[in-house]
């Protein structure tokens, strides 16, 4: 038996793709832990991010700088456009429109007539070389045991978790001020935060520019390690996006970065030791039903989750107490 | 009380100094008039009360002014300004706050941030200023201590840091009007601020009405309570069926046929007061006793 996949599920901890996961999560802890705003269209977000650092740096050949730029602006021009027909009405629209919006991008991308540019359904590949051209770490593997990393991922493990960490700092930065009790008062009553002379339409949209940006980023960073694939930015990747968030706490700053890492974990865990039943003929299922069965385990997990631990492993129950 | 007025008491009379004038402010949902009032002034430096049954349009009224909702027709102003139109955030800022009939306590921020909350921190509540403690820390110490005044004031510093949402219903309207004091306002709305008080807290919460006025300050609240009305109201306009129909002192307007008629109806001559029986019970009290009554309230709240 091959037990190497403990190591390498654990190894899951820190990947790129974790990190990518972690800090779109932080976006989305800004929007709905703290803001309130239920934004169910966090993949529309990193979907715009990846297409725009994936565009500018391999169709207009922008250098690494201003493709980051570019995502960046892309992320805030799309939190406008979301944000201005529905900010000023009740919560449930805007769930329903950011839903809506990331379903379009992810259809758009993929028509026929713009191919040239989005690359169809078949997407974008080599949009990192820019930024791997930018890599100090001499070639060669390093790690531990079976756990090994090429240059380029270490690099962009590197990047990602520094890009993770300065997230939560921006964050907690901004919550422990009066900014962050103003979009705390949001969350728990729009209309008497109004009443004390605050613009709430703004506060909202500056939180909501905040985490579609730290969305958009995490969607450069997402498609540093693969090609860009129009299909990974389906309503799944929002939900998954939810799970490590209620997984960590709603409402905590460094709960994406546990839940992202729990979240990964589990599901390389539990792919392994499906693979080790499997081939024992242990268990009475074949090896295409083990990927759909890891994600019931994930559902599953959460279902307990939110019975026994509502506010995440990091969130404080007295929170949920006096949830209204 | 008539040294409010500069006519002859009517609906719609003009005042001597008035804060808040409305002119022919309609509302309609649908067919249904909620609000038609064709002129009515706030005198400075006053309380008044603003009565009427259920569905007169007093908390529709209140939400025109305040900006929490818009007007068919109608302008009016505050101090001298133009105010229809006017967002809601903006209004608070000019110095008319409001609370709500139910309240709204922030219940997942503390006591304390609550308080913070109602004054404004203009380096602190800019997103790029925010991330620069030094920008915005003075001045939050300086609220700090105001809220902290106003706290001891309200009896509500030993709640100071645990979340609203932990607060009593009576204490929750108190930290709702102490909120509303943080930006020093000029006129201050409050929507029946007497609503599902306890007794003891009753008698504290009008006493702080009251010394509102003694700083100066113009209260205007809707109340149903009128043994309330009489006891602190220095005017009352009286609303039913969306308009203004009577205007005058507390004893005036409740002698007044046409309130009687309109308001108290068939039930004049009875009790319309809740808290006759209980002031008597709180006037008894000491202090002490009124605290550790407000105290075990909270407790047997069980949170």
């Amino acid at each position: 038996m091959n037990w190497n996949f403990i190591p390498l599920a654990l190894g899951e901890a820190i990947s790129p793709t974790t990190a990518a996961y972690a800090l779109a999560t932080i976006g989305l802890v800004v929007h709905f832990g703290f803001t309130g705003l239920v934004n169910f269209g966090q993949a529309g977000f990193m979907a715009v991010g990846g297409y725009a650092f994936a565009i500018t740096t391999l169709k207009l050949d922008w250098p690494f700088p201003f493709a980051v730029l570019a995502t960046i602006v892309a992320s805030v021009l799309f939190a406008f456009v979301l944000g201005i027909p529905t900010l000023r009405l009740r919560a449930d629209y805007l769930s329903i429109v950011t839903i809506a919006a990331a379903e379009i991008i992810r259809l758009s991308v993929k028509t026929a007539e713009i191919y040239d540019v989005t690359g169809g359904s078949t997407g974008l590949n080599g949009a990192a070389d820019t930024f791997q051209a930018l890599n100090p770490i001499p070639p060669g593997n390093y790690g531990i045991g079976v756990l090994r990393f090429t240059a380029p991922d270490l690099w962009t493990m590197i990047v990602g978790w520094a890009l993770v960490l300065l997230a939560c700092l921006l964050v907690w930065a901004l919550m422990r001020s009066p900014w962050g009790r103003i979009v705390k008062g949001i969350r728990e009553d729009e209309d008497a935060v109004r009443a004390l002379g605050k613009n709430v339409f703004s506060y909202k949209m500056q939180a909501l520019v905040l985490g579609g940006v730290l969305g958009g980023l995490a969607g450069a960073l997402f498609i540093l390690p693969r090609s860009l694939q129009p299909d990974n930015y389906g309503t799944q990747l929002t939900f998954f996006l939810y799970t490590i968030m209620l997984l960590g706490g709603a409402t905590t700053i460094f709960g994406p970065l546990l839940g992202s890492a729990i979240f990964w974990v589990v599901l390389s865990l539990s792919d392994g030791l499906l693979t080790l039943g499997v081939d024992a003929h242990v268990l009475p299922i074949s090896s295409t039903q083990q990927g759909p069965i890891r994600f019931i385990i994930v559902g599953f997990a959460l279902m307990l989750l939110v019975i026994f631990r509502p506010q995440g492993i990091l969130g404080k129950r007295i929170e949920v107490f006096f949830r209204a | 009380m008539s040294e409010l007025i500069a006519g002859e008491p009517a609906p719609g009379v003009a005042k001597r100094d008035p804060i808040l004038v409305a002119d022919h402010v309609t509302r309609r949902f649908g067919g249904l008039t909620a609000v038609d009032v064709e002129h009515v002034e706030i005198p400075a430096h006053a309380i008044t009360a603003l009565i009427g049954p259920n569905g007169a349009g007093k908390t529709t009224f209140f939400n025109l002014l305040t900006g929490f909702d818009k007007p068919n027709t109608g302008h009016w102003t505050f101090r001298g300004e133009q105010l229809a139109g006017v967002p809601a955030f903006r209004v608070a800022r000019r110095g008319m706050v409001r609370t709500f009939q139910l309240t709204k306590a922030l219940a997942l921020l503390s006591v304390i941030d609550n308080m913070l909350l109602g004054a404004s921190n203009r380096a602190g509540e800019n997103f790029f200023a925010a991330l620069v403690p030094a920008a915005w820390r003075a001045r939050d110490a300086q609220l700090t201590e105001k809220a902290d005044e106003l706290l001891r004031k309200f009896r509500l510093d030993t709640k100071r840091d645990d979340y609203a949402g932990s607060l009593s219903g009576g204490q929750r309207k108190l930290l709702e009007m102490a909120r509303a004091l943080m930006s020093d306002p000029a006129l201050v709305m409050l929507d029946e601020p007497m609503a599902g008080v306890n007794p003891a807290l009753t008698q504290s919460l009008l006493r702080h009405i009251l010394e509102l006025k003694e700083q100066g300050m113009t209260v205007l609240f809707v109340e149903h309570d009128m043994h309330v009305v009489r006891e602190i109201a220095d005017w009352v306009v009286v609303m039913a069926e969306g308009s203004v129909v009577a205007e005058g002192s507390p004893e005036t307007v409740m002698s007044d046929p046409a309130v009687i008629d309109a308001y108290l109806g068939a039930h004049h001559g009875t009790d319309l007061g809740t808290v006759r029986g209980r002031l008597e019970v709180a006037e008894g009290m000491e202090s002490e006793l009124v605290r550790s009554e407000v105290e075990g309230e909270a407790a047997g709240d069980g949170r």
